[in-house]
């Protein structure tokens, strides 16, 4: 084997998973914590007002990254549920059954703010444009697969049975993502954009980039934290898993 | 400062946009550490039965 399929089985190993997620977890907390603040700090206080919006534009902030981490963790979901169901690998399984809460909860964060943005600036809580009615399908999957998950008895059977759903759902990511260009929508389109300029002012870019990072991190964070649980509670007839709990603090 | 909180006009709703960030992101974080707790203690309990029905054998 060479040294990266080496590293891959090691790392795939539940054991070592178990210590180097706990070795990089409070890292991916503190530096998602740290570059969240900065970013909040850059996006409340140092940015400038919105020429149309005036203050109400600073909800992009949260909005913005929370929106791509919707899509980022359903994908990051999406490939470990392909990898669980075609190679079996275990750890693929629970990164990609720990990833549906956390996602879970930055999609509903990207709805909520969006509403309150909506209300000050379009007149309306809610409308059933493309946008917005896609991000809410995108929810409702991530439940789904929660649901799932927690519905069948057998851990495994559970988390195959989820990880297809997960992956059958895959096909509302690009909606979401296109839905601004394809159909015409009261939401606006992307201000940042890869390829080109950015429609935004390079102090107004600055935190929501690093929010960018920072939602990343804190994601990773929460994603090592549970699917270290995860972890100890599939293998929990092992006997590393026994040392662990009979020795450990209850930390 | 009490500009800063008004934020002209729309106060209510960027910080309550803020507070839901927050707050979710915070439950987030605490969710598992809490039912991690509870995870050990039940393994914990299982194993010294496990190692108590050993002995009495």
């Amino acid at each position: 084997m060479n040294k990266l399929t080496l590293w891959f089985h090691q790392f795939g190993s539940p054991p070592t998973f178990y210590r180097v997620a706990g070795l990089l977890m409070p890292w991916c907390y503190g530096i998602g914590a740290l570059l969240g603040a900065i970013a909040l700090y850059g996006g409340l206080v140092l940015a400038p007002a919105d020429y149309q919006q005036g203050d109400a534009f600073r909800i992009i902030f949260i909005h913005v990254p929370t929106a791509w981490m919707s899509l980022f963790i359903y994908f990051f979901m999406a490939v470990n549920a392909f990898i669980s169901l075609v190679w079996r690998i275990k750890i693929s399984e629970t990164l990609a059954m720990a990833s549906a809460p956390i996602g879970a909860a930055f999609t509903f964060i990207c709805l909520v703010t969006g509403s309150l943005w909506g209300k000050p600036m379009w007149g309306t809580w809610w409308t059933w444009d493309a946008r917005l009615t896609s991000e809410l399908v995108l929810l409702f999957l991530y439940l789904g697969v929660i649901g799932l998950n927690n519905a069948i008895e057998d851990r495994r059977q559970a988390a195959r049975a989820a990880a297809f759903l997960a992956l059958i759902g895959v096909v509302n990511v690009p909606i979401v993502h296109f839905s601004v260009n394809w159909w015409n929508t009261l939401h606006q389109g992307s201000t940042v954009r890869l390829l080109g300029p950015s429609a935004i002012t390079a102090d107004m870019l600055w935190p929501l980039l690093m929010m960018m990072v920072a939602t990343k991190f804190w994601y990773f964070g929460s994603l090592f934290s549970r699917s270290r649980l995860a972890v100890l509670e599939l293998e929990s007839g092992k006997d590393w898993v026994r040392r662990i709990a009979l020795g450990a603090s209850n930390s | 400062m009490s500009n800063f909180f008004a934020m002209g006009g729309y106060g209510f709703y960027v910080w309550t946009s803020y507070g839901v960030f927050l707050l979710v992101l915070l439950i987030d974080a605490l969710a598992p550490m809490l039912r991690r707790r509870r995870v050990i203690a039940l393994l914990r309990g299982r194993y010294r039965r496990d190692v108590g029905r050993g002995s009495r054998a």
